[in-house]
């Protein structure tokens, strides 16, 4: 167990030590040490920031490779909504669908499906808690791990529902132990991912011990097989039935979907990592008076928008909208399924990773400490001593972890000083 | 080493894309500091209500903030009109704000009353003509 898992590595060669990802970093969670840009996962959030600005790709989310599928007898493929916005020109999800099939897995179970489970739940909750307004969403889990680190007085409005993810993994399990009578370590639920926070997400749950989902592949990995499978499709016969979801269902793959299958007009939805700080920041100040709910995605456009997707994530909000034009509303619904174990576990806990020192007292002294290196320092935040500003560098050298030094131009200060006539 | 942290901003008046950037940063600091989460939101909230109230009425100020271990003080120095009544101030839904900034979305008359209310001490010095000062106390 490591409750700051992150999914986000560096491929070291790769790294020339710019200061691109430490600049974007929402956290401030790296710092280029030794040439080589430093991850502090305490800080990381998994938002996916890094990979995507990296010019050197050495940024790489981990996730599991498509032959995870050998190690099962059985195997049940969960596909993202977002899968469905990387196509060009499709009518029918089934083709995807069969496609999956016949690349090997056994069974899919669509994640929209249990999306529209979760929809009703929120519903529901959302109007049975009017005390905790706004509730904000958390089946991003970036957001849920930003809240965690960052806005302490937020974390009792989230929503304590599971992910679709993990309720369609748990309904699918049992669905497939029902289906071939085998026992549930011998069923492989495998979760089809536009990010790497998923990755973490079922690695290191927050609200609940335990995730169903036994794997997570990307998008992208699986993306080329899966054209070439629906390239061999050729009558319309041989497409199987197996799509289970409607409009509510396939519009979570992007921003507004999740809080339009609330059925309520009273949200905000915003997307892209530093408008969900600016919302969060807004929100913890009260800024917002009567909403109900907060829809916030880290990813630019919402899910389709994740790191492991491959096509621009506004075209393939284009793309879903066009696949459920014609879609029944809803077609998963409470009454029809029994989920076991829908709702949080536990509570999140904050954890306060930022503090600079033990209690009051000694961060007094601390931040008295970094205001007066802030003075000090150019504040040019030109990136060159690793840090992303100088408000980090004076930090970090509060912390232990730099030294003034570090800094190019007081450096520059102290040779001059050395050798006044050079 | 000092037990106390001096802060100290400069307001500036009628820009509403500044306003509340001090107590933002306060907010910040606070939380670094490892503030309880219950007494970030008070100073939070408190101050941003009056940083907004300087920008609004009264041309600008200084907000001197002095953290000790034990409590927040924020002391709010303007130059302005002063409060006229401060009972009447102190009301719930009164403003004396113009249309201009109500158009904003300012301007509820909240202000000072959530002051009061997210602080657990608030002394207000006032004089027409001269200006006003706020000192507001939040516990530890």
């Amino acid at each position: 167990m490591d409750k700051f898992f992150t999914a986000v590595r560096l491929e070291e060669n790769l790294c020339k030590g710019c200061i691109n990802c430490i600049k974007r970093c929402p956290t401030g969670a790296i710092r280029v040490r030794n040439g080589k840009a430093v991850i502090t996962k305490q800080f990381c959030i998994d938002c996916g920031e890094c990979i995507r600005i990296c010019p050197h790709h050495a940024k790489l989310a981990v996730y599991d490779p498509l032959n995870v599928m050998n190690q099962y007898e059985y195997t049940v493929a969960l596909p993202a909504p977002s899968l469905y916005g990387q196509f060009n020109n499709l009518d029918d999800i089934n083709i995807i669908l069969t496609a999956l099939k016949r690349m090997g897995f056994d069974d899919i179970y669509e994640v929209s499906g249990a999306a529209e489970l979760v929809s009703e739940m929120s519903r529901k909750y959302v109007e049975e808690h009017k005390s905790n307004y706004p509730l904000i969403s958390t089946a991003c889990p970036s957001v849920v791990r930003l809240i965690r680190v960052r806005f302490p007085n937020l974390l009792e409005h989230l929503l304590p529902i599971k992910a679709p993810v993990d309720i369609a993994a748990e309904l699918a399990r049992k669905k497939a132990m029902e289906a071939t009578g085998l026992s549930a370590d011998k069923i492989g639920i495998i979760f089809i991912s536009p990010c790497a926070a998923k990755v973490s997400a079922v690695k290191e749950p927050l609200g609940y011990e335990k995730s169903d989902v036994d794997a997570v592949i990307a998008i992208k990995e699986i993306y080329p097989k899966i054209l070439n499978y629906m390239s061999q499709i050729e009558k319309k016969q041989d497409i199987e039935d197996i799509a289970i979801s409607g409009k509510i269902g396939i519009s979570w793959g992007g921003t507004g979907g999740e809080a339009g299958g609330l059925l309520t007009d009273n949200y905000l939805a915003a997307d892209g990592i530093e408008n969900v700080i600016r919302v969060l920041e807004d929100l913890e100040d009260q800024k917002f008076s009567s909403l109900e709910f907060i829809e916030l995605n880290a990813c630019n456009g919402g899910c389709v928008g994740g790191v492991l997707t491959v096509e621009n994530p506004f075209v393939a909000k284009v793309k879903l909208k066009r696949l459920r034009k014609y879609m029944p509303v809803a077609r998963n619904h409470l009454y029809k399924e029994e989920i076991l174990d829908g709702f949080w576990t536990k509570g999140v806990q904050y954890e306060p990773v930022f503090n600079l020192g033990l209690d009051v007292k000694e961060s007094i002294g601390k931040i008295a400490k970094v205001e007066e290196l802030c003075e000090k320092f150019p504040g040019l935040d030109c990136g060159s001593c690793g840090a992303p500003t100088c408000k980090a560098l004076a930090e970090d050298v509060v912390r232990g972890v730099a030294s003034e030094m570090d800094c190019i131009h007081i450096f520059r200060q102290y040779i001059n000083e050395c050798h006044p006539d050079s | 080493m000092s037990d106390q942290l001096h802060l100290t901003y400069n307001i500036s008046p009628d820009d509403f894309t500044r306003a509340g950037e001090a107590s933002s940063d306060v907010k910040g600091k606070l939380k670094q500091m490892g503030v309880s989460p219950e007494a970030v939101r008070k100073v939070a909230i408190a101050m941003y209500e009056g940083e907004i109230n300087m920008v609004i009425h009264a041309n600008g100020g200084t907000i001197n903030i002095i953290v000790s271990p034990d409590e927040v003080k924020m002391i709010l120095e303007d130059e302005g009109p002063g409060i006229a009544d401060i009972e009447l101030a102190m009301q719930a839904g009164y403003s004396t704000a113009p249309d201009k900034v109500r158009s904003l979305g300012f301007g509820a008359g909240m202000g000072l009353p959530n002051m009061k209310k997210y602080s657990d001490q608030m002394k207000i010095q006032t004089e027409l003509g001269v200006g006003t000062t706020v000192t507001m106390t939040v516990k530890l």
